[in-house]
């Protein structure tokens, strides 16, 4: 643990914007994955499901970004991290990437032609698509979290020596079963704030009860986490019970029909795990599973003091900047929409003279 | 094969295929933008049709680009990890800048304009547009600058303590030569491949009697922007040559097939030979040519490989690596093969101004044969000028600093990138064969005719059916 004493500010400042960039994707990205998931479920009609993919349309792009920011500055702020990580954990990323090319072509192509077969392909894109990350990144996480087997190369690098099935082990898999359940009650209650007729009351319904299930995943794979996982860390309790207290709440305001309250909550829920997991993983980015051998830390695994000052600098202006702009579209997109709105649904846009 | 010559192979086959949208996405931005604003300052109804219509095959192609993307962030962990970390200090930062500055701009302001156009003011949905435009330039230009460290790396020490190198001079890195003349080339490129496109589409339907107003417009405008485009790429062409004669002779020896540093070094159009050095390759040339294009000077030496690669022996003993030639039939032809596809890209946009010269509409059979062709040309001399720029610097994955061989994820087998592999070609071949057809299915139907006059009216008004879903 001695290298803990070794962090410097600005490397604490990238750990704690890089759970930051993560937040940001999962919040934005969860209700997108969890709108996904539901398409087939919620949205019985044709007007119902374009009417589903539509509150998405403007967003989803916007909202991936997050995945990729956080991802090149992974790569910038730590790169030891990005390369152990991502070359370790090839196959499951290899699934993310596979589902989020099918699932961004989906969204964008599936309206713009008439032809039912066409449109039921792209839903499966869109389900398989939306439901793979979802259920992936926790797998990912709690094997962060839980510290995998690491080795030490001769040329002195630590790259990941364990197997893909290592990767599944029953702790990882009840993380990815929390982030599917957490992000699609997310997506619910996103759904149910921005629609209104049939599908805002579906939606309803089922926060309602997929909420229940996430709350018993997430109460498990986070007293499991603190307890086995914990690195000694206790303060890391408070975002995890106000992560519980904020979930009740979510489930409580969605019972009561108070969809803005509701999503926020629910967004404060997935935003106070991540605080709560990044803290227990601190000062480690990737344990070793032992605790004992080779690891990669805060301190060993982060680029130059001179790379983090500039990144810094670029990250103070330009993340304000873009979260007012992103702030904007979601005011531009407020209005609910709602199957009646969809003029003849079974057309593509490709199809209508005017779109 | 190894994991090393596969994940090569993934490497070269998913830049490739993301390539063919990049440089649609770069020049049809500014080209729909252009369109917009021309119908937001006249009114013109021939200017709205064809900012819909061009703007629909943007979209489409922007979709492809934007998911095949992702994966060219996530490769360099998955697959190059030891690069990753041997560079990570500096490489990581323009992607990182990339995505904050560029994808976040370039992303939301296109979900405004897609489906902003019957919420917000005219004007404001005019410059999300631009914004978006803007958005795919900075991006190109922050993967440029860190793509030409790996050519020419700058502003950089070597951390003998952690055995990586560090970056110490940002603005090196974002202002050398290579990018600066790397991002005016691909960019011109870009718009190059832009207008043959809009000109060969318009072409098509004009020649059809579709939209006759809207698409005699555009084809002039793709016309005009394929020639600028063409001169601007051939100049910046140039000094880049000019460039990597310096920076990387090795390349452009290989580009030229000179084994033995002479002076007076003729150009060779076209050979027949082996490009091995054992027979000679000229079978069309043009004598000191070579000479010229590298320095300016028709009498000046220009290195030979065999010369370079006794040199780098000494030089770079410590890397291990022994022949430091590239595949010399790759760069030639690939070489070769940019040039004149790019040239008769440029040549179909001066046919196309004079065949539409005094308000005619061009009747050959020749000419609409050709317009179904000629938006592949640059579109292909691009992907050329990409295999020659990053096959040329082989055996390097940063030139002088690491071998490719050295960069390749040490714990990541050849099953395993198989896997991946195999993939991501299936799932890429698919997507095309759909993209293709939905972009055919774009133009047969032509551009709207029968427009509202004011495409904004209503806006701000409650309770409207929506004009645009997904």
């Amino acid at each position: 643990m001695s290298q803990a004493t070794d962090v410097n500010t600005l490397q604490l400042v990238w750990f704690a914007l890089i759970a930051v960039l993560f937040t940001g994707y999962f919040v934005l990205e969860g209700f997108d994955y969890g709108v996904g998931i539901l398409l087939p479920v919620i949205g019985k009609t044709e007007s119902e499901r374009r009417a589903m993919i539509t509150t998405l349309g403007p967003l989803w792009d916007g909202n991936e970004v997050w995945l990729l920011t956080a991802g090149g500055a992974l790569f910038a702020a730590f790169p030891e991290w990005y390369a152990t990580l991502f070359s370790g954990f090839y196959l499951p990323l290899l699934l993310i990437l596979l589902a989020l090319i099918g699932r961004g072509v989906a969204l964008e192509y599936r309206s713009k032609h008439a032809s039912l077969t066409w449109r039921r392909n792209w839903d499966y894109a869109i389900v398989i698509g939306s439901f793979l990350p979802a259920l992936l990144w926790g797998v990912a996480f709690g094997n962060i979290v839980r510290g995998v087997t690491l080795v030490t190369q001769p040329a002195g690098n630590i790259i990941y020596g364990g197997s893909f099935f290592d990767l599944l082990n029953p702790y990882a898999l009840l993380g990815g079963l929390t982030t599917l359940t957490l992000f699609v009650t997310h997506g619910a209650v996103f759904l149910a704030l921005k629609t209104h007729g049939t599908i805002r009351v579906s939606a309803n319904k089922i926060a309602g009860q997929i909420g229940i299930v996430a709350a018993v995943f997430a109460v498990v794979f986070l007293l499991w986490s603190q307890l086995s996982y914990a690195n000694g860390t206790t303060w890391t309790w408070a975002p995890t019970l106000l992560g519980a207290g904020f979930f009740v709440g979510a489930l409580i305001a969605n019972r009561l029909g108070r969809e803005g309250w509701a999503f926020l909550a629910s967004a404060l829920t997935l935003g106070m795990a991540v605080i709560a997991l990044f803290g227990m993983l601190y000062p480690y980015v990737l344990p070793n599973i032992d605790r004992v051998g080779p690891a990669l830390t805060v301190a060993n695994a982060s680029s130059s003091e001179y790379t983090l000052k500039i990144m810094t600098v670029v990250a103070l202006i330009l993340t304000p900047i873009v979260l007012m702009y992103q702030a904007w579209t979601y005011w531009v997109f407020r209005k609910r929409i709602g199957a009646e709105d969809i003029v003849d649904a079974e057309k593509g846009s490709l199809d209508e003279i005017y779109s | 094969m190894s994991a090393l010559d596969l994940s090569r192979w993934q490497f070269g086959i998913t830049t490739v295929y993301h390539f063919f949208f990049v440089p649609i996405t770069l020049g049809l931005s500014w080209l729909v933008a252009g369109l917009q604003t021309a119908w937001y300052r006249t009114g013109k109804e021939k200017y709205l049709s064809a900012t819909k219509f061009f703007g629909k095959i943007f979209l489409i192609n922007i979709a492809m680009g934007v998911v095949t993307g992702i994966v060219q962030e996530f490769q360099f962990g998955m697959n190059w990890s030891d690069y990753s970390r041997f560079v990570g200090d500096i490489f990581g930062a323009p992607l990182a800048i990339e995505a904050l500055l560029a994808f976040f701009l370039e992303s939301t302001f296109l979900g405004i304009w897609i489906f902003g156009w019957d919420r917000l003011p005219k004007k404001i949905h005019l410059a999300t547009i631009w914004l978006a435009s803007l958005g795919t330039m900075l991006s190109a230009y922050f993967i440029l600058a860190a793509n030409s460290f790996m050519q020419h790396p700058v502003g950089y020490s070597f951390n003998p303590e952690n055995n990586r190198a560090e970056l110490n001079d940002f603005g090196a890195v974002l202002t050398q030569n290579t990018a600066i003349v790397a991002f005016v080339h691909t960019l011109s490129a870009a718009f190059l491949v832009s207008g043959a496109l809009m000109a060969g589409i318009s072409a098509f339907l004009l020649m059809r009697g579709r939209a006759v107003d809207a698409m005699r417009t555009t084809l002039r405008m793709g016309a005009v922007v394929t020639i600028v485009a063409g001169l601007v790429v051939a100049v910046s062409g140039d000094q880049d040559a000019k460039i990597m004669f310096q920076q990387q002779p090795m390349k452009m020896a290989a580009a030229e097939a000179i084994y033995e540093t002479e002076s007076n070094v003729p150009f060779s159009i076209l050979t027949v030979g082996t490009l091995d050095g054992s027979t000679a390759n000229c079978w069309l040339c043009i004598p000191g040519l070579t000479s010229y294009l590298a320095t300016g000077d028709f009498g000046a030496t220009v290195y030979g490989m065999n010369n370079l690669q006794a040199q780098y022996e000494q030089d770079y003993a410590a890397t291990g690596i022994t022949d430091f030639k590239p595949n010399v039939p790759v760069a030639y032809w690939s070489f070769r093969l940019m040039i004149g596809l790019g040239g008769l890209g440029t040549l179909f946009g001066i046919w196309a101004l004079w065949a539409t010269r005094r308000r005619r509409i061009p009747s050959s059979k020749w000419f609409l044969r050709s317009a179904a062709v000629v938006p592949f040309l640059p579109l292909f001399a691009i992907s050329f000028g990409w295999i020659f720029t990053e096959m040329g610097r082989q055996p390097w994955i940063v030139f002088g600093l690491m071998g490719t061989q050295a960069g390749v994820s040490p714990g990541v087998g050849a099953g395993t990138v198989w896997t991946s592999l195999i993939a991501f070609t299936l799932l890429y071949g698919v997507l095309a064969v759909v993209e293709v057809k939905l972009i055919l299915r774009t133009i047969k139907q032509g551009p709207p005719t029968n427009l509202p006059a004011d495409p904004y009216a209503g806006a701000g008004t409650e309770d409207r059916p929506l004009t645009f879903s997904y």
